[in-house]
């Protein structure tokens, strides 16, 4: 049943062109589910567009673009239960609204307001992670800590292709394998790391090839296609429950837009292949293969994408209604049970500054 | 009480604190078949099981990386570190995640794990076995650190790092594993985190020291006797520091001397000197003096006694400030 291969060469894919390749399907996948993948790509492709809108307009700060990873984290999130934890990197930002995380939170984390820094155990959603890979290792041990105590619980872990290179990503991967842990490992590479091409990270043919030498079988998949990454996400998911231990899945697509909001991409890369990508894009891909499976009448998309558009407007607007952030706050929750001294400093600076 | 080596203390500890808590467990590297290179985790993996006394791969972020999940997993993790050194690896993790994560969360999940390692030199070991690091530790925020000096010390404050809510690291001076011998309380014994201790009463100097540097102030003390009353601060904690006790000290004595391995350069001792500086500037007769390690790798063993403050270091500072 396991389509899940060792250092599988091919792209694994589901939907078709609509021409010449034709559509698969993923087994036991009904229509409402179908439909949950595409309402989840819509609102995060809605996420996406906004939070750009919102940077330029001075509304947010600094923002990774995330346009055309949605495949990615719908496909794989959608494919967990909801007791697995998610350990996002701040490319997968907003992953948590697929687990009914307020836009308004999201949006509250790039404004830098402390109402956007979650409960983890609220959404079992780890916190952003912004340095490069080093969550993975804490993917692992929740995942290995959970089955210790003898719970059902399954973690992911989200990072780049320019993550692999990183020791953090070696050594979890290598404590997942020794420990047989339950946790996938979910790469998307979309071949650029800021403005270094995969070509320059590694001289691995691909980057699945490296599970081999954690002792994990390493799927690659189309990241823009998000039936294929669901397919291999569950596969991968029900390894790990069953004990077979962890799996590391290659998502490939290709950055079609800036790495952030401060970054000039016309430098490094070819834009001609960004717009050949743009028309592939996955959620476009996915809405025509739904549409051509005749489940997705446009009035329904319509309906999807304008509740898309609803939530990222009340969201904007709880985000910039929240009170002003408690300066008091930069003594708060550093320390369970703080050292004294913190306490003399925040009376020293209450005092000079009043209240 | 038992007398105990320290080495035997820290072990003491885990067993304590292990049977105590169920949600406490042991990782590392050669922790559990062999019981620890230095034999610290002896017998944990024959009482507790191969699953809270893990042998790991050999890789420091990797074992501290995981003792954040298994935080959040639920578990009370305590990594050791091999040696002082050794530890730089985990250092990415230590300062990336281990004292940020519960600010995060804005306090919702707590991190309760322990980085304990044997420190210090004077071994005769090979290059980078004979590190104080503590100043990298201290200096991150999030962070407690503890260094005992006494075999009960080291069982106290082991104690107390587990069952603190916050992440402590422990260095645990190995000069004195097998040296330093006590009767040590049995069953549970803890000692407060930021709670220093009066090593020695004196009346004309105050020598502020921690971890192995306590039992050499001991020695310097007895050699100037008959020219000093010097009176011995052990920190014990370096964070939570114990500022009253030390300054009640300096109070009485008017003059300080701040003993530690480390480098000097922006070490734990310039922390000391400056809260003195700041806090009890009057009370002081004279400047506060260092003797600390040198702005240099740590050297070849067989040079190495040049490089750690000594019992004549420390008296040629008291003599100076003495006569100043």
């Amino acid at each position: 049943m396991s389509r899940v291969l060792p250092a599988e060469g091919d792209l694994h894919r589901v939907i078709g062109d609509g021409e010449t390749v034709p559509d698969g399907e993923v087994d036991g996948l009904a229509v409402d589910e179908l439909l949950a993948l595409y309402r989840g790509l819509v609102l995060l492709r809605t996420y996406d567009e906004r939070s750009l809108v919102y940077h330029r307009q001075g509304r947010i700060g600094t923002y990774a673009i995330f346009w055309n990873h949605e495949a990615m984290q719908v496909g794989s999130a959608l494919a967990l239960e909801r007791r697995d934890w998610i350990f996002p990197s701040y490319r997968e930002s907003a992953i948590g609204l697929l687990r009914g995380m307020p836009v308004s939170t999201v949006l509250s984390w790039w404004r830098g307001h402390p109402a956007g820094w979650w409960n983890p155990e609220e959404y079992n959603v780890a916190s952003i992670c912004v340095p490069i890979a080093t969550h993975v290792p804490h993917a692992v041990g929740f995942a290995w800590g959970s089955r210790l105590k003898g719970e059902d619980r399954v973690a992911i872990a989200y990072f780049g292709d320019g993550a692999t290179s990183e020791g953090a990503f070696h050594e979890g991967a290598t404590f997942a394998g020794a420990l047989k842990a339950p946790v996938v490992l979910f790469c998307n590479n979309n071949q650029w790391a800021i403005s270094t091409p995969v070509s320059a990270q590694t001289a691995a043919a691909s980057l699945a090839d490296k599970a081999v030498g954690y002792g994990m079988p390493g799927v690659r998949v189309d990241g823009a296609d998000v039936l294929a990454v669901f397919e291999a996400t569950r596969d991968a998911v029900e390894r790990a429950r069953s004990g077979e231990g962890p799996t590391f899945i290659e998502a490939v697509t290709y950055r079609s837009a800036p790495h952030a909001t401060a970054d000039d991409p016309s430098i490094y890369i070819d834009p001609a292949r960004v717009e050949e990508e743009r028309e592939h894009e996955c959620v476009g891909r996915f809405e025509r293969y739904l549409t051509r499976l005749g489940v997705l009448p446009e009035p329904r998309a319509e309906e999807i994408k304008e509740e898309a558009l609803e939530l990222m407007r009340d969201g904007i607007a709880a985000a910039e209604a929240e009170a002003p952030a408690d300066r008091s706050l930069v003594f708060e929750h550093a320390y369970a049970d703080p050292p004294a001294a913190l306490a003399a400093d925040r009376e020293e600076l209450e005092r000079i500054l009043g209240s | 009480m038992s007398e105990r080596l320290l080495v035997e203390a820290v072990n003491d500890a885990l067993h304590v604190e292990m049977e105590r808590d169920p949600s406490v467990m042991v990782l590392g590297e050669d922790v559990g078949r062999l019981g620890g290179v230095f034999r610290a985790t002896a017998g944990l993996r024959e009482r507790f099981g191969a699953e809270r006394c893990v042998d790991t791969p050999l890789a420091e972020a990797g074992i501290l990386g995981t003792a954040v999940g298994l935080c959040m997993a639920g578990w009370r993790p305590v990594c050791e570190m091999q040696y002082d050194a050794f530890s730089y690896p985990a250092l990415d993790q230590l300062i990336n995640h281990v004292g940020r994560y519960r600010w995060r969360t804005r306090g919702a999940m707590s991190f309760p794990l322990v980085i304990r390692m044997p420190y210090g030199g004077g071994v005769r070991a090979p290059e980078l076995h004979d590190d104080s690091p503590e100043t990298y530790y201290v200096h991150t925020p999030g962070v407690k650190v503890a260094i005992p000096a006494t075999p009960a010390d080291a069982k106290g404050l082991i104690a107390a790092a587990i069952r603190d809510p916050d992440p402590v690291v422990v260095l645990e001076p190995k000069l004195h594993y097998r040296t330093a011998k006590e009767e040590v309380p049995d069953g549970e014994h803890v000692v407060p985190l930021g709670q220093a201790r009066i090593a020695r009463e004196g009346t004309d100097v105050t020598l502020v020291a921690y971890g192995a540097m306590v039992l050499l102030a001991e020695r310097a003390a007895d050699v100037l006797a008959v020219e000093a009353s010097c009176e011995i601060v052990d920190l014990r904690s370096l964070k939570p520091l114990d500022e009253e006790t030390l300054l009640a000290s300096v109070a009485k004595t008017g003059r300080a001397v701040v003993v530690q391995e480390a480098p000097r350069v922006a070490g734990f001792a310039a922390e000391i000197a400056a809260v003195l500086a700041e806090k009890a500037i009057y009370d002081l007769r004279g400047p506060v003096l260092r003797v600390t390690g040198y702005d240099v790798p740590y050297p070849y063993w067989q040079v190495e006694d040049a490089y750690m403050p000594s019992v004549e270091r420390v008296a040629d500072a008291v003599r100076r400030l003495l006569e100043a």
